[in-house]
């Protein structure tokens, strides 16, 4: 290193001092005189942002949000959200003459008489599309490293209604410029409304105004978009970042970090840069995707008829699981004292999601049952360090996923020549016992990481180096890791002993359980925490690192004659000595 | 009183629940070493290397300008449209040139100051990370004492405890405000059985359709009527109701708007001819067809997607939404997919001029299953 490190950089090393007043001074005492900024700014311009990766996935979402705040105030300067019936004049020759809705006239005037008008369009449904992936794996990320733990419950549950409320903002946006697509998935949820038992045929005629389509659905949809969901996304949204102040960041178990502390950045001024930046990458990457990528050409998809369709017709991404629910689900329908349950719709579209849904919302409350953990947390656990956990989410995934591909049956069918008939029975199937195979495979695949874990700290990582001794035998050369890596690695509870607990027999006292509910409930918790942990590997314990530590030293004591020296084989064969080596040129 | 908190040591013997409990991650079986020291970065030491930065972060911002520029010049420069005339329009990898033109220049505009602001904070700002203490969540034990003597104060003071009559008058009153809050919401569409009573437009309501005794089937998108000898063994073809191409003596449509596509939302079919060897009909159906043409509405059962795609080999024809299979040879029965009943069939005849008519309107309602359907109607599967 050729670099003085005596030398600090003067950018660096000035600290701020008070400096007399200014004009911007003179500003900030005129507000602070009537607002009191100062106590709050105090307290939070210098906000702790620990540092990983995986701390963007919320943030995309966040910059997401904003753009398509953005993009959507210019697209509803423009846009005629009414089916009252126009012949279309535009720019665009093969539509020109053709009637159609003011709603899908307005989307084709965006698209080919306004300068941007497309661009915006683009961007706008890009950017929808990244809001709702970036609220997934955001809270994949947080659920796989126990962030959803006590006291963070609520915001987990804010999360995932805005899961919810941006699908369905998703889905009223796309059904907007009323062209054949999206009709056809209006059509489509008019079926699903009138699938419920007793208020179904009611859910629709009020929905649609009267009987399908009507006139009144493109507008009611619009207001809803506009104004409904996003003021209750703006809503919650805050109340996820005031919940995330109040609570402060969570972060990864290493040197210096604690349950009480944060370490990290300040947000003033790396994080305000990094994150504010980041704004602008978000936006700028929606941007390229909405000049380079097309997306929803609604022109040539045409006004919606309702007695047209297009082939291969799909929802937008995130509303193809439940569509995959539909496909596969077999054809029940009961017919009852003159009236008809039709469980083939009513099961996948309206039960299944609703269940999917209070299972995502209840899992940090099912988990905090089982394990009976009311203790705050702040540190991350890595995902292998809570197999039963990270399982029942890869799990979940899984099925998400098989459900997600039966929604493309007819292209998987196409693109890969398979029967859909074959893919449709298979699917069938796969969605039950998928799940449980990625369960087990991924529980025990974390287990084994610990186990890696465990060896790496007693008996130090692998080198790559072989050792052959004097008898012939190969070894491997394991070194002890850092002081650093090794804390990092067992900063992590230990899992209590369940196997010591003996549910259904008598107590500490003798005392035998009551029967009923209760004790029936205690014995499935019981079993459930089993399962969470008995399988666990729990870290050293110091006496054990200690031996390991020992054996290591005495191992190294005996391979230090044959310390540098690599082996090319020869040492022992008498051509020369380990010394004369000669493999190591440099050494 | 929660700053006093925070600055609690945590003692394993502190009782009080709230305070962050040590033995969480405990320091065993290795002591926590404590934050590493800091590092220094090329640009902290280096004069040469901070001055690289600073130009690097300065030129990223300079060609952000450059694009928002380029922005400006794409906008002015480029036809949307083609001058009007749509057909001429500039394309750039079969994209308009104006898109990609405007939304490279602005990507990259935005870019180039999200990646200066990110390299300016990487190298040059201060990269000592910082400690900040946790506080715990819950409020503490002071603050929750008080509140509960404050609200307790408050019920005190209104009564709501001693005075039911006043507590239980409030409750029923609010409870019934939510009355009106239904109703207004009751006219957002009217029902069913309102649209069929009032039949303010032909077929109007869930179990009708526009098909009527005698009325024409015609060929979709020009409206020309059939005769059973322009369909050969095999042909499918999609059909209307006539009444959706009918114009009055003034040379209105019959149906606009709204009727209009509710009737075709309903009364849309198919029409097929098939060797009458072939064909199974369903029993009571057997006069439905007319030289083996048969007539099936298509709006599908399962949850009303215009059926579309026809087999012509097997008679099968397949909803593109959600792939429901109908034998329409076998009573349009479903012989795959999610859809749970068959298609319903439209009885034809033909009328005195050689045309194909509708004997009456479908026996069933169309499309997809609700509540109210009567399942007596339906033809068993």
């Amino acid at each position: 290193m050729s670099i003085d490190t005596s030398k600090v950089a003067e950018t660096n090393s000035t600290a701020a001092t008070a400096k007399k007043p200014n004009r911007a001074g003179a500003i900030a005492e005129w507000a602070d005189d009537r607002l009191g900024l100062a106590t709050l700014a105090k307290k939070n311009l210098r906000k702790v942002f620990p540092d990983h990766w995986s701390f963007m996935l919320g943030e995309i979402a966040l910059w997401s949000f904003v753009v398509l705040l953005l993009s959507g105030v210019f697209l509803s300067l423009w846009f005629n959200p009414s089916m009252g019936e126009t012949t279309y004049e535009g720019s665009y020759a093969q539509l020109r003459g053709v009637e159609m809705s003011e709603a899908f006239a307005s989307a084709l005037r965006l698209s080919f008489d306004v300068r941007g008008g497309l661009l915006m369009r683009q961007i706008h449904h890009w950017a929808a599309m990244l809001f709702v992936a970036s609220m997934m794996v955001h809270l994949l990320r947080v659920f796989f490293t126990g962030a959803h733990r006590k006291p963070r419950e609520l915001n987990w549950a804010i999360g995932a209604l805005l899961l919810l409320l941006g699908t369905l903002e998703g889905f009223t946006g796309y059904s907007l410029p009323d062209d054949l697509l999206s009709g056809t998935g209006i059509r489509a949820a008019d079926g699903f409304l009138k699938s419920q038992p007793i208020v179904g045929t009611y859910m629709s005629f009020f929905l649609f105004g009267g009987e399908f389509p009507g006139t009144d659905i493109i507008p009611r949809l619009f207001i809803i978009h506009v104004l409904l969901i996003p003021g209750l996304l703006l809503a919650l949204i805050t109340a996820h970042m005031l919940l995330l102040v109040y609570h402060k960041h969570t972060q990864w178990p290493g040197p210096g970090r604690t349950e009480q502390n944060v370490v990290g950045f300040p947000m003033l001024p790396v994080y305000a840069a990094k994150a504010g930046g980041f704004f602008f990458i978000v936006f700028g990457t929606t941007a390229l995707m909405g000049g380079l990528l097309s997306i929803n050409p609604v022109w040539m998809y045409g006004p919606y008829d309702p007695s047209k369709v297009t082939a291969g017709s799909q929802p937008d991404w995130y509303m193809g699981w439940p569509d995959g629910a539909l496909r596969i689900m077999p054809n029940l329908e009961t017919h009852i004292w003159h009236h008809t349950i039709s469980w083939n719709v009513l099961l996948p579209i309206i039960v299944l999601p609703m269940l999917m849904f209070t299972i995502l919302l209840m899992l940090p409350f099912i988990e905090s049952w089982i394990t009976g953990d009311k203790r705050d947390h702040h540190l991350l656990q890595r995902p292998r360090n809570a197999p039963t956990r990270t399982a029942t989410m890869v799990a979940l995934m899984t099925m998400y996923g098989l459900f997600w591909a039966a929604g493309g049956n007819d292209i998987i069918a196409i693109r890969l020549h398979l029967s859909i008939n074959q893919i449709t029975y298979f699917m069938r199937a796969a969605v039950f016992i998928g799940p449980v195979i990625a369960f087990m495979i991924t529980r025990r695949w974390c287990i084994s990481l610990q186990r890696k874990d465990e060896q790496d700290l007693l008996h130090g990582y692998e080198t790559g180096i072989i050792m052959r001794s004097p008898e012939g035998g190969y070894t491997e050369r394991h070194l002890p890791l850092s002081p650093a890596r090794a804390y990092t690695l067992t900063a992590r509870d230990r899992d209590p002993d369940v196997l010591g607990e003996l549910p259904g027999g008598p107590d500490a006292n003798g005392v035998e359980p009551q029967g009923g509910l209760a004790s029936r409930l205690a014995g499935v918790r019981h079993r459930l925490r089993k399962l969470m942990y008995a399988d666990n590997v729990q870290k050293p314990s110091t006496a054990e690192l200690e031996a390991a530590h020992h054996h290591a030293e005495h191992e190294h004591e005996l391979q230090a004659p044959m310390e540098g020296h690599a082996a090319d084989g020869h040492q022992f064969d008498g051509h020369h000595l380990v010394e004369g080596e000669k493999l190591r040129a440099d050494d | 009183m929660t700053d006093e908190h925070s600055h609690l040591p945590a003692e394993p013997g502190n009782d009080d629940a709230s305070a962050p409990d040590t033995s969480l991650v405990p320091d065993e079986p290795i002591v926590n070493p404590g934050l590493p020291e800091h590092a220094w970065r090329p640009t902290d030491v280096d004069p040469k290397a901070e001055r690289r930065a600073e130009r690097q972060v300065a030129t990223l911002f300079g060609l952000s300008a450059v694009c928002a520029v380029l922005f400006v010049v794409s906008y002015l420069v480029f036809d949307v449209n083609g001058g009007g005339d749509g057909e001429t329009v500039q394309t750039v990898f079969g994209l308009g040139a104006s898109n990609v033109a405007l939304g490279v220049s602005l990507g990259l505009a935005l870019m180039f100051i999200g990646i200066g602001l990110i390299q300016w904070a990487r190298k040059l700002m201060g990269d000592h990370e910082i400690v900040e203490m946790r506080h715990p969540a819950r409020s503490s034990d002071e603050d929750r004492t008080e509140t509960v003597r404050v609200l307790n104060l408050g019920a005190e003071e209104s009564g709501i405890a001693r005075r039911p009559l006043v507590r239980n008058s409030l409750l029923l009153s609010v409870g019934v405000l939510l009355a009106p809050v239904v109703v207004l919401l009751k006219d957002l569409g009217k029902t069913n059985a309102e649209v069929i009573d009032e039949a303010a437009y032909p077929g109007a309501g869930l179990e009708h359709t526009v098909w009527t005794s005698g009325m024409r089937v015609v060929r979709d998108v020009v409206g020309t009527p059939i005769r059973p000898g322009d369909l050969e063994i095999g042909d499918l073809i999609n059909a209307e109701p006539e009444i959706i191409f009918e114009v009055d003596e003034d040379g209105e449509h019959v149906l606009e708007g709204v009727h209009l596509q509710i009737a075709k939302s309903k009364a849309a079919v198919v029409l097929i001819r098939m060797d009458p060897d072939e064909n199974k009909p369903a029993k009571g159906r057997e006069d439905w067809a007319v030289d083996g043409i048969l007539c099936y509405s298509k709006i599908c059962t399962h949850v009303g997607c215009p059926i579309s795609l026809n087999e012509r080999k097997t008679h099968h024809l397949l909803c593109p939404c959600h792939q429901s299979t109908f034998d329409l040879a076998d009573a349009a029965k479903v012989v795959f997919g999610p859809a749970a009943r068959p298609l319903p069939q439209l009885p034809l005849m033909v009328n005195d001029e050689g045309y194909l008519v509708a004997q009456s309107d479908f026996k069933e309602p169309v499309g997809p299953s609700y509540w109210e359907r009567d399942s007596q109607q339906s033809t068993s599967k």
